[in-house]
């Protein structure tokens, strides 16, 4: 008994000794780079320095993980901070004058965005540029079937409850050949709020306004149905639910069977090309400011191969700043962002569709950047 | 049936309640009350199967997806520039212990004192029951209604949306406090009231009696209650995710700035994920391991440290 | 006792030391009642006028803030309830076994590390565990329940296919709340006075009749406050009900089976918070001090029981 206290107080005090020695020191990958690298790397720049602080939509954080990943390799003096609390808290906190940018699934309303936003110099109107473009895809999970083609009114007949059997003859009537089984369609929704059902419901309410009813919302309007936590509360229940129907960022369904929908008189399936196509298809919201481009998405766009489910994150910041090296800080973190090198990192890390795809949209982008401190 | 006969019906006091004649007649145990015997028995350990059962399946499943994230990096890395796989969770590690640690500064010399008071002071006076009742309202604090009052003290102390790791800290003592003074009050009140009544005949000053005397009989059962305080608030995520926030980078500054702490680097790993999921759900799970590694130490300690404390005594 | 009789001796002139002492004790017992205070204060400044709130400002398209709350209470009551169900037989009977039952004190000493063990895995683990390991485990038990025993109200209904259901939940917080429960009844079984099970074994009783008759009646009161407090922790349990539960606000159902369930306060809670602004926050957090109440109920009422216990 002795013995056994004893040598369990020696495993504690191992134990103990081990954090500490782990703790004394900084995190290995946070130690100040070698001086000597960054002489010889091309900074001519006048190199930046602080803590820039974000945070916002959870939609963008796996994108805004591979933009601090590359950014801090680019401006190895600066720290970017992004808390993916969501987008009304993130939008909350830079009105209150805590944040240096805010990602958000839904733009600043145009009065926000002219001024008054705590974050800003007084006076200071919003920049607001879409950063993360990205297909939602209606995925399921149905032994024996790996493509479907849905309407939009047939998605919304069956998120409403309307067609309940995956052997639906409306179903069949879209899939000649696809062997339908007979098994009861479990409709997944997002039960927290969430940008991603902001948009399939606005897709739903443009495309499909007979069947879908209840508008664009955040928050599921119907009751019934399965809800699932975050987007990977929605990809575990797909994964475990036969018969099961949802929507998802298409990063995070890649384990998923994909719907393709009809656009126009067209099938297609969802793509990252298809998505900054829609995006290239839609006008910019009128009433904005030049550095305010929020698009009023055109979900019923005919263009050829768009895919026009999509979600489009905003990252949105201040033109002036009461502090200057703020102010470089964010207008390098966004140039980074917005730049080909940027959306690549970001389609790598989270499959997401590169603005710079579409020429027009990526002038219109860059243009709003250098707006920032000018 | 057997057990009727063998027993008046229930009331008075418990060794009433056999009848030692009637047990007697039937002190052979008939098939019918051997068979209950064993019945019962097979419950009983059914139920130590069924308590196993969820245990033993969530080690594995830690061990079984995480163990591969268990390496040297883990600990000494933060998520700073880390892009899908890599990284690990220092910053989290860290986090956690400066968040517990300063609820514990918080706590435990609060909770303390006022059990201090409570036992060797206050008696039956007013404020010992208002405290008293505090307490006991304090315990049924659900942790998410901390977490929203922090918030919005908070809130209203620094602006909307405050994210600091003393925030948490601030949402977890409310948890802790009472935690605190109930177990100390508890060990308190085990010191013999003969060894204060001899420090105060001897003409020593209360505040030296309870330092000299109460305190040192006491130390045992009050460090392993602090520590069982400290294990009870180490693993609570809902209020941290809700005022601690999370950052990826390392962060030694409670006062300032979003801190990342074990279990809310758990449920971000979870929750937001890369395209390469399996290094995300990893992470999450090795997190998982460290986290329960962590608090067993905790709670191995709380029932070490009274044994040991007595023995270096005796040494002495 | 004690130590209040003692008190008399502190005389009319105490020294500076002392009463610098004594002060900051009483400060501190005074804090802790300041800082329950507090907390109900900016709880009350903060949630109480969402109590009042009209529609629009109010998460979850709710007309009114009673909308909100009463399927809320209702759900958070009904998982508490069925945890509680469900951690109860073994909560006792793994507390026998490391007491009464037990054949050697290495055993229990055993099974209390591994009830210590259990409560230390911390909520979101188990959050993890239930939705990714016991849901799609119980979809087959779920189908099975609907077609064998449908025709009540609590299997009614399509079974989910994900598993993900109220009962799910239940199971997972029952997991949690089990060590707690259990470690209250072991503490009431060691305190049964052992000259009363000598008196039974003597008396040729069995083992579970010396259980039934000598050891549950003086631990009653221990196994139903430990109850209470159990269901106190699970009302409050939040995050593994959050990931795991497939919940739809307003909704009030018995069902156990299907993928329509109530939601409870602290997932609600935890799930909309991060969108929410300005009178949404304080709707959520009006919805808190409903839980905070709730809770308060219970353990009221666990403590009423416990001191009936001791009493008699």
């Amino acid at each position: 008994m002795k013995l056994t206290t004893g040598s369990k107080t020696a495993a504690l005090i191992a134990a103990a000794a081990l954090t500490l020695s782990a703790l004394t020191g900084c995190a290995q990958n946070e130690e100040p780079a070698d001086p000597g690298t960054d002489n010889t790397s091309s900074q001519t720049e006048t190199s930046l320095s602080g803590e820039l602080n974000g945070a916002g939509a959870s939609s963008q954080s796996a994108a805004q993980e591979a933009w601090r990943g590359g950014f801090a390799s680019a401006e190895p003096g600066v720290t970017v901070n992004y808390d993916p609390v969501g987008s009304g808290s993130g939008r909350e906190q830079f009105a209150a004058g805590g944040l240096g940018f805010v990602g958000s699934d839904a733009p600043f309303k145009p009065e926000e965005a002219q001024g008054g936003q705590g974050s800003c110099a007084a006076g200071s109107p919003l920049v607001e540029i879409p950063v993360y473009i990205s297909p939602i895809v209606v995925a399921f999970n149905l032994d024996g079937v790996e493509a479907l083609n849905l309407a939009p009114t047939t998605i919304a007949d069956i998120f409403t409850g309307k067609i309940t059997n995956w052997n639906d003859p409306v179903i069949a009537a879209d899939n000649a050949g696809t062997q339908l089984p007979d098994v009861k369609i479990s409709p997944v929704h997002r039960s927290d709020q969430s940008g991603t059902t902001g948009n399939f419901t606005d897709y739903l309410a443009a495309t499909a306004p007979s069947a879908w009813t209840f508008g664009e919302t955040e928050e599921w309007p119907l009751d019934g149905g399965e809800g699932a936590e975050k987007t990977q509360g929605m990809v575990e229940a797909l994964t475990a639910g036969q018969g099961s129907i949802g929507y998802v960022d298409a990063g995070q369904a890649r384990a998923l069977s994909w719907a393709s929908i009809k656009v126009g008189a067209a099938w297609v399936a969802p793509s990252a090309e298809g998505a900054a196509k829609a995006v290239a298809e839609s006008q910019l919201e009128s009433g904005r400011g030049p550095g305010d481009v929020v698009y009023e998405l055109n979900r019923t766009t005919t263009a050829d191969g768009a895919y026009p489910l999509i979600l489009v994150s905003y990252l949105a910041a201040c033109e002036k700043y009461e502090d200057a090296n703020l102010s470089g800080m964010v207008s390098a973190y966004f140039k980074y962002v917005t730049s080909e090198e940027g959306q690549q990192a970001a389609a790598a890390n989270a499959g997401s569709a590169p603005l710079t795809s579409e020429v027009g949209l990526a002038a219109k982008v860059s243009a709003a950047v250098e707006r920032i401190g000018s | 049936m057997s057990q009727t006969t063998m027993v008046r019906p229930a009331g008075g006091t418990a060794s009433d309640k056999i009848d030692p004649a009637a047990v007697l007649a039937a002190s052979r145990p008939n098939l019918r009350r051997r068979l209950t015997n064993q019945i019962t028995l097979g419950v009983v350990i059914l139920a130590v199967v069924m308590t196993a059962v969820p245990l033993v399946s969530v080690i594995w499943a830690s061990v079984e997806r995480g163990s591969a994230r268990l390496d040297v990096a883990l600990f000494t890395n933060s998520m700073r520039g880390v892009v899908g796989q890599g990284g690990g969770l220092l910053h989290a590690l860290m986090g956690t212990l400066l968040v517990t640690g300063a609820t514990a500064l918080i706590a435990i010399p609060l909770g303390l004192s006022a059990a201090i008071y409570l036992t060797e002071y206050g008696g039956t006076s007013k404020l010992a029951g208002l405290t008293r009742r505090a307490v006991d309202i304090m315990v049924s604090i659900p942790s998410i209604v901390a977490g929203l009052a922090a918030y919005a003290l908070f809130s209203l102390l620094f602006g909307p949306g405050t994210r600091s790791g003393l925030a948490g800290a601030a949402a977890l003592a409310m948890i802790m406090i009472p935690v605190v003074v109930r177990s100390s009050e508890e060990v308190l009140r085990l010191v013999p009231a003969d060894l204060r009544e001899a420090g105060l005949a001897l003409g020593a000053p209360r505040w030296r009696v309870i330092r000299r005397i109460v305190l040192p009989t006491a130390l045992p059962g009050l460090t392993s209650g602090a520590v069982l305080g400290v294990a009870r608030i180490i693993g609570e995520t809902a209020p941290l995710l809700l005022v601690a926030g999370f950052t990826d980078a390392m962060n030694y500054n409670l006062a300032e700035g979003r801190m990342a702490t074990l279990p809310v680097f758990i449920y971000t790993q979870w929750s937001s994920k890369g395209l390469d999921t399996a290094a995300y759900d990893q992470r999450a799970w090795a997190g998982a391991l460290v986290l329960m590694a962590v608090v067993v130490v905790l709670q191995l300690g709380a029932r070490a440290l009274p044994t040991q404390i007595a023995k270096i005594r005796r040494n002495r | 006792m004690g130590p209040t009789s003692a008190s008399a001796v502190g005389t009319p002139r105490a020294p500076l030391s002392e009463r610098v002492f004594a002060g900051s004790m009483r400060g501190a017992a005074g804090g802790v009642a300041l800082i329950l205070a507090g907390v109900l204060t900016f709880l009350a400044v903060r949630g109480g006028p969402a109590m009042f709130a009209q529609e629009g400002e109010l998460p979850a398209h709710a007309t009114n803030f009673l909308q909100l709350a009463g399927p809320a209470a209702f759900g958070s009551l009904w998982v508490a309830v069925i945890a509680l169900v469900v951690a109860s037989l073994p909560a006792i009977g793994v507390a026998l076994a490391a007491t009464i039952y037990a054949p050697s004190p290495k055993f229990g000493r055993f099974l209390a590390a591994v009830l210590d063990l259990l409560a230390a895995v911390p909520s979101v683990v188990f959050g993890l565990w239930g939705l990714m390991i016991l849901a799609p485990l119980m979809v087959p038990i779920y189908g099975w329940l609907h077609r064998n025993l449908g025709w009540l109200p609590f299997f009614s209904g399509e079974p989910s296919v994900t598993g993900r259901t109220v009962l799910t939940a239940g199971l997972v917080v029952g997991v949690m709340i089990l060590p707690i429960m259990a470690a209250m009844c072991r503490e009431s079984f060691a305190l049964t006075p052992p000259a009363l099970m000598e008196a039974a074994v003597a008396l040729g009783a069995t083992r579970w009749e010396m259980v039934r008759y000598a050891v549950l009646p003086t631990a009653r009161s221990g196994i139903v406050a430990g109850g209470m407090l159990a269901l106190g922790r699970a009302l409050g349990e939040t995050m593994a009900v959050a990931m795991v539960l497939s919940w739809t606000p307003y909704l009030v159902s018995v069902n156990l089976v299907s993928s329509g369930n109530p939601v409870t306060i602290a997932a609600f809670i935890a799930s909309t918070f991060p969108e929410s602004t300005g009178s949404q926050v304080g709707a959520l957090i009006g919805l808190g001090l409903v839980l905070f109440g709730i809770s308060l109920l219970v353990s009221i009422a666990g403590r009423r029981i416990a001191r009936q216990g001791v009493t008699r």
